[in-house]
């Protein structure tokens, strides 16, 4: 208004271009702050990868955020084939296909349960039957230092003690509440005239949920898998407690390998080691991330 | 069926008889020696277990100073399935005998003779009820001064060998711009210095009565005041950012010049020798006890197992265990000494001559102590609550009547 | 029979998970109330002594402060991870090119244990070592950034830690919700001329009203099991600076052979939780006509 000898379209023309200047500095802004947030979550991967491509003797005397000055790989070899975890030094590689042996049918089963009472609990519903789901919700929520004592009581008296299936036991039963909730939640979006639909038409409970509700499943059940294998791979307490010897999880030889309390310490290959542990569960959010995403987005954190 | 039941029968007697005529001696080692060197130190002796026909099966578990192993040993015994052998020390040995769990090899003690060959204060530790129950492994002296030889030499200082000359040593080094002591804040790293404090300057009468027979005269005593008192002294010699450092980052500092000196056991060694330095010239060890020795015991303790091969395992492993060789060759690996009194030292390097030496005139004079931060005096519940004291001190401006007070409290709350 | 099984199916399939829940869930928190009343040590036993276990917890200056980080940590780490979480999600949500990567990247820390994040922290946040000393060697010699060692601070850097693990898991979710919002309503609040941020403020973040509770459920439960993050971090220190329940009940239990303390603080935890989940549980999840 204060310009009065401007026409209209020349007014128009400034106002576009200063919403263009407008906008493109807002997406500039916006980069920023988004490299920003970057630069915070990858810090620590960053420390991590640096120190495990330096010697230990430049980890000695350096400082510990610079580059490294040569880059050098034999941690990594050393901490796969070669670290001391205990008496034997073959590194993380035999713990590594444990801690597969394990996860893999326990993520399998305890996925499976969930989608079996996930649509119970959404299309099945009887008296109480919310008030069941609310109690194992309720389980997600204990802490796990609490029941390894009785934990440990109960896998003697059922002779799986210190076995791959009793650990898996404690996963599934410990993963139930969480796989169940995402299930659930996903499967009640689902009409249930559906249902009645498939009734009418004399299909019974097994014949609804594998050929209607299975089928429209893979987003949740990449949700539910991605949460279950990070939780049973990244587990550390439960895997130190019910395993002996030979069904050690590959975190206890991690814990081995990097904390060692008398020792010389190693953090190249600590760094290395760690890194490995976590490639799995990495590969699978790098891979499996859109589909998260997705996932979620089909409806599993609707209310 | 005749015919069958028959077959079945004799198959078992003969697989009972089988079992019977070799029992092959087998043992699960539940242990927390994982760095390359304890575990090189540790591999000895599977590998003499082996060659003696057995078979051992490793079960480590690191972390926290044996923290993580013992949630996994209480798993394994809840759970029935307690390994066969388990790196225990001091009153916990007790502790689990208490409880009913563990076994008994007292007839290899007494055809090894273990009587004679181990100094008596350390003998009680492995004892439950007069039988032994657990087999040493070493000796680790706690109260050590590590001291950067460079430094001192420069500074025209000897190695301390009492708190007031630490003290007054601290203070040139501080006049002259360097730091004197190098610390890790962690809570056990706290305890170490305290007990070291702790003997050194109340002598080993008022260590046995304040932090192994918990005497509240002694708790409140001015000495433990005193203690208190150095304890912040000593706070002063620290640089700002030794809040949660490892223990062997501050040996680093030592290493590198950073700092003057380091109180740790003597573990700390092994990180001098892995970056090349020699004792004795490089780095020079001291203790400011005055003829005190704190020593923190490891050991193995046997278990409640059943089949006699893993019995037969236990007896083959306490036998080895406390054999020459292996004692010699661990300790040698580990930084520490010989639990048994008759191995030759020749081959140990200075700091571990120095600790046996010492060791022996302890043993004369009375002076063995238990170590308090390292378990070896208290019960875990007791040692924890002195230490939630000490730590909290250390780590805020409580004052010494302060500290004193909430000492004598949670000591007495802990029993 | 057939149609008896027919109607009876639904919780035959569910029966087996419900009695592994009461059995490993409820029997086991009535066991640990149990003991909570003995005065087990390094072994349960099961003579009951009556509430000393309480009283002792009571008067332990430990446990206050295991408490009182409990809930300046849970506070904190719950609103920064959602205002974190929530911000990622709408700077992601305007079509970014490079979505994808970015996402991984917020999103991987959930994929580490924290046995090893948890040393590059410690490096990256103590003063001598990361980020202070870096900003002093470029010259900026008066740069602080001391939280980790500073007793009354320490229980801060526990917070970055954790917002740094947790954030990204809440990013996606909101992601999520952000991606199902009608377009509809969206485009026609466009076309009547509201700006973008009045947009997301008045219409879009309120009707993820439900996203903001399934985070709020994810996150607490996070902090209260919240065990690795403290251990690797600080160790519980400076002196014991940075307890929590979670770590204090563990010591308890495990360091110091301990457990009757352990359970009755572990009860203690236990009536937290249920204070806060069950009227979550009992507003989700009551009869609704919808």
């Amino acid at each position: 208004m204060t310009d009065l000898s401007l026409n209209d379209a020349q007014m128009d023309e400034r106002a576009s271009r200063n919403r263009l200047m407008k906008r493109v500095a807002l997406r500039l802004g916006l980069y920023v702050l988004l490299i920003l947030f970057a630069l915070y979550y990858l810090m620590p991967l960053f420390v991590m990868v640096v120190t495990s491509l330096k010697s230990l003797d430049e980890i000695r005397t350096g400082s510990l955020l610079s580059l490294p000055r040569e880059i050098d790989f034999s941690s990594w070899g050393k901490a796969w084939s070669s670290a001391c975890t205990g008496i034997q030094c073959e590194g993380l590689r035999p713990y590594f296909w444990n801690s597969v042996m394990l996860s893999i049918p326990a993520v399998a089963i305890s996925t499976l349960l969930g989608a079996i009472n996930g649509y119970v609990l959404a299309q099945w519903r009887f008296k109480g039957s919310n008030i069941l789901f609310a109690l194992m919700l309720f389980g997600c929520f204990i802490p796990f230092q609490v029941v390894l004592l009785p934990m440990a009581i109960t896998l003697g008296a059922l002779k799986i003690a210190g076995t791959i299936p009793g650990l898996m036991l404690v996963h599934i039963v410990y993963g139930i509440g969480f796989t169940t909730l995402f299930f659930r939640n996903f499967y009640v979006t689902i009409p249930v005239e559906l249902v009645k639909a498939a009734k009418v038409d004399g299909a019974g409970f097994f014949r609804i949920f594998f050929s209607i509700f299975l089928p429209v499943s893979p987003p949740i059940i990449v949700v539910t898998v991605i949460w279950q294998f990070t939780q049973i791979w990244n587990d550390f307490l439960f895997g130190v407690s019910f395993s002996q010897a030979g069904t050690q999880p590959i975190t206890v030889a991690l814990n081995n390998i990097v904390n060692a309390t008398t020792g010389v310490k190693e953090y190249n290959v600590d760094m290395a080691a760690a890194i490995i542990a976590a490639l799995p569960t990495l590969l699978v959010y790098v891979v499996a991330g859109k589909y998260f995403i997705r996932g979620l987005t089909a409806g599993s954190v609707k209310g | 069926m005749m015919k069958k039941m028959l077959m079945v029968t004799s198959a078992l007697a003969l697989g009972l008889a089988t079992t019977a005529a070799k029992a092959d001696p087998e043992a699960e080692v539940l242990h927390w020696w994982t760095s390359g060197g304890e575990a090189a130190a540790v591999k000895v002796l599977m590998e003499e277990f082996n060659a003696n026909g057995g078979t051992w099966t490793d079960m480590p578990v690191a972390g926290g100073g044996g923290d993580a192993a013992m949630t996994a040993l209480r798993a394994r015994v809840l759970s029935g399935n307690a390994p066969t052998a388990v790196q225990l020390k001091g009153p916990s040995i007790q502790e689990w005998y208490e409880e009913g769990a563990l076994g008994n090899i007292q007839d290899v003690a007494e055809a090894e003779n273990w009587d004679e060959l181990l100094p008596e204060a350390i003998q009680y530790h492995l004892k439950c009820d007069g039988e032994y129950c657990a087999a040493p492994v070493n000796i680790h002296r706690i109260d050590w001064i590590w001291s950067n030889s460079d430094i001192l030499d420069e500074a025209g200082i000897e190695p301390p060998k009492n708190w007031d000359e630490f003290n007054a040593a601290a203070e040139k080094l501080q006049g002259m711009g360097i730091l004197p002591l190098a610390h890790g804040g962690q809570a056990w790293q706290d305890a170490t210095l305290f007990e070291a404090v702790a003997v050194g300057l109340g002598g080993p009468d008022f260590y046995r009565k304040a932090l192994v027979d918990l005497d509240q005269d002694a708790l409140k005593s001015d000495t433990m005041k005193q203690v208190f008192d150095q304890m912040r002294t000593l706070r002063g010699y620290v640089d700002d950012n030794f809040s949660g450092r490892d223990w062997n980052l501050a040996t680093a500092m030592v290493i590198n010049g950073e700092a003057a000196f380091q109180i740790m056991g003597d573990w700390a060694k092994g990180e001098f020798i892995a970056a090349g330095k020699e004792p004795g010239k490089d780095f020079y060890c001291s203790s400011p006890s005055g003829g005190a020795y704190l020593y923190n015991v490891d050991s193995f303790a046997f278990f409640n197992v059943d089949g006699e091969d893993r019995q037969a395992g236990q007896k083959l492993l306490a036998k080895l265990t406390m054999g020459e060789n292996f004692q010699k060759v661990f300790n040698l690996n580990k930084g520490s000494i010989p639990a048994r009194l008759d191995v030759s030292m020749d081959e140990f390097e200075f700091c571990g001559r120095q600790s046996n030496a010492d060791l022996n005139e302890a043993i004369d004079n009375g002076f063995l102590l238990p170590s308090y931060a390292h378990g070896m005096a208290l019960r875990g519940a007791q040692a924890g609550a002195i230490t939630d004291v000490v730590t909290a001190h250390f780590n805020s401006d409580m004052s010494a009547e302060q500290a004193v007070e909430q000492l004598a409290n949670a000591v007495a709350a802990s029993q | 029979m057939t149609d008896w099984l027919e109607k009876h199916v639904p919780k035959l399939v569910l029966a087996p998970s419900l009695i592994a829940i009461f059995v490993f869930v409820y029997g086991f928190i009535g066991w640990t109330a149990y003991v909570s009343f003995t005065k087990s040590r390094l072994l349960p036993k099961y003579d009951l002594v009556g509430p000393i276990q309480y009283e002792k917890l009571a008067n332990s200056p430990r446990w206050e402060v295991a408490l009182t980080n409990l809930a300046i940590f849970g506070i904190l780490f719950i609103l920064f991870a959602m205002v974190i979480g929530l911000i990622l999600a709408i700077l992601l949500d305007q079509k970014i090119r490079t979505e994808g990567p970015l996402r991984t990247i917020y999103l991987y820390p959930m994929a580490l244990s924290f046995i090893v994040t948890g040393t590059a922290w410690k490096w990256i946040l103590n003063p001598g070592l990361g980020i202070e000393s870096v900003f002093r060697d470029m010259g900026f010699e008066n740069f602080t950034f001391d939280w980790l060692v500073n007793p009354d601070l320490a229980i801060y850097t526990v917070v970055i830690a954790g917002v740094w693990q947790s954030s990204g898991f809440v990013m996606a979710l909101f992601l999520a919700g952000l991606r199902s919002v009608d377009g509809e309503i969206i485009r026609a609040a466009m076309v009547d001329g509201i700006s973008t941020p009045r947009i997301y403020m008045s219409i879009i973040i309120p009707s993820m009203a439900p996203i903001f509770l399934s985070s709020f459920i994810v996150l607490s439960h996070l902090a209260i099991k919240s065990f690795d993050l403290v251990i690797a971090l600080t160790g519980g220190g400076p002196g014991y600076a940075t307890d929590l329940p979670a770590t204090f009940m563990y010591a308890m239990a495990f360091s110091r052979g301990d457990i009757g303390q352990a359970a009755s603080s572990a009860t203690v935890m236990m009536m937290i939780v249920t204070a806060i989940i069950v009227p979550y549980l009992y507003s989700e999840l009551r009869p609704r006509h919808d």
